[in-house]
């Protein structure tokens, strides 16, 4: 969806402000919020793309006041909500109303050291891949209502395949409950210049990670 | 059953009030546990596995050990998780861990535009800044600016490549190792990796630093 979310090139939002000495987190809600979602996320009740586009849903307003994990906590309420797992009456109550449902697991003190590593999204593919490295390529120019790992900077222009990354799932079908319907998945390299224009630096180079479904021969 | 956990002094300095996601979350945690969807001592294990196990620090040493030795750091170039697995530092790495070089002539940066990717296993959990408005914007177009915000300035004929962590692909930057460190152990050589030059938005420290 082309939301807020989707930040590549805006103007406006002025200096990036680095914090000396800067604590993992920085109040005691981000730290039981973070393990929270990643215990939830254990139990196998969302992927990480449903996860992603629980938050791209947000209100812009909403999106762009709230700091990173106040919009991981309003995108999970929103999720445990649409999968009928919490009910905004519960967490207006502050306490369960109706018995929790049968998920699939329960993350224990001692499976949190194997959580502190990413699963793997990489699947058998479906078909040979398309392109290989150094074919010209173009972006499809899309505009999806719901979710998408291609950038609007990046849509509608030429790029090169730099290298192809493997058959992964994929986020655009996944995060909407339509499967993981495996793409394969390239490094794209674009000059600057293509992206922004005769003033970017000539020098400058971009590229995003660009599943199969997202390009055509160019 | 309100979670009355052991953190709550932290909230002194902001006195007894408690915020709005203090309560928005207290009532998420109750509710999760109350449904026997979550355990909270898992929780607390989470905590402190993010706050005081996974960090640079792993990063860093990856780093260090690709300065020292050459076989090692192909491997890392050619396949980042394989070559992090090597060290057994940590027991699992996601599939798909990519080590971009930096050279005199080449500069990498790395940004997660659409929401705030970030290598967790090798450099533990991202700082305000790296999922900033200011940084997702900013850094496809405009990565030099980004740098001064950081204080780094490049000399002009060093390239910059920016890539954009739009999957589940994760990056690190090998940033240069620095002048007159020639038979330092990994160890020390360790010290001088911070986690900015990992990101890109900064260079390991000089000698001179930790010296």
């Amino acid at each position: 969806m082309d939301g807020v979310h989707d930040m590549g090139g805006m103007h406006g939002f002025g200096k990036v402000e680095p914090e000396q000495n800067e604590p993992v987190f920085h109040d005691d809600w981000e730290r039981r919020l973070y393990a929270l979602y990643r215990a939830m996320s254990y139990a196998g009740v969302w992927v990480i793309d449903q996860a992603r586009f629980a938050r791209e849903r947000l209100p812009p307003a909403v999106y762009l006041a709230s700091s990173y994990y106040r919009k991981w906590e309003l995108g999970m309420e929103k999720l445990l909500a649409e999968l009928g797992l919490v009910g905004p009456d519960e967490l207006a109550a502050g306490h369960a109303l109706r018995p929790g449902k049968t998920l699939k697991r329960k993350l224990a003190a001692r499976d949190v050291p194997n959580i502190v590593t990413r699963g793997s999204y990489s699947r058998p593919p479906q078909a040979p891949a398309r392109f290989k490295p150094g074919d010209r390529v173009r972006t499809k120019n899309i505009h999806p209502t719901t979710h998408t790992r291609l950038p609007r900077y990046a849509r509608d222009r030429i790029g090169v395949i730099e290298a192809v990354r493997g058959c992964h799932v994929f986020p655009d079908t996944v995060a909407i409950n339509k499967g993981e319907d495996p793409q394969w998945l390239y490094t794209v390299v674009f000059d600057g210049r293509e992206l922004w224009g005769e003033d970017a630096e000539s020098s400058l180079k971009v590229s995003i990670e660009a599943f199969e479904p997202y390009l055509e021969p160019a | 059953m309100a979670q009355k956990h052991e953190h709550d002094h932290d909230h002194g300095e902001h006195g007894s009030e408690l915020s709005e996601m203090q309560l928005r979350v207290r009532a998420l945690e109750t509710v999760l546990t109350e449904k026997g969807y979550v355990d909270p001592a898992a929780l607390d294990a989470v905590i402190e596995a993010y706050e005081t196990k996974v960090g640079p620090h792993i990063g860093a040493r990856v780093v260090a050990k690709a300065w020292t030795d050459p076989s090692f750091k192909r491997t890392l170039l050619d396949d980042g998780t394989k070559a992090v697995l090597s060290l057994g530092i940590i027991n699992r790495v996601g599939d798909h861990l990519i080590a971009v070089e930096n050279t005199p002539n080449l500069h990498n940066m790395i940004v997660c535009t659409l929401c705030s990717c970030y290598p967790w296993e090798v450099l533990g959990l991202p700082p305000v800044w790296y999922k900033s408005a200011p940084y997702r914007s900013r850094a496809v177009n405009d990565p030099r600016g980004v740098l001064a915000d950081f204080g780094v300035k490049l000399p002009a004929g060093t390239a910059i490549r920016v890539w954009d962590s739009t999957a589940e692909t994760r990056f690190i930057v090998l940033p240069m190792r620095p002048a007159g460190t020639d038979g330092w152990s990994e160890e020390k050589l360790a010290g001088l990796v911070t986690r900015d030059s990992m990101i890109g938005t900064g260079l390991a420290k000089a000698a001179s630093e930790v010296a």
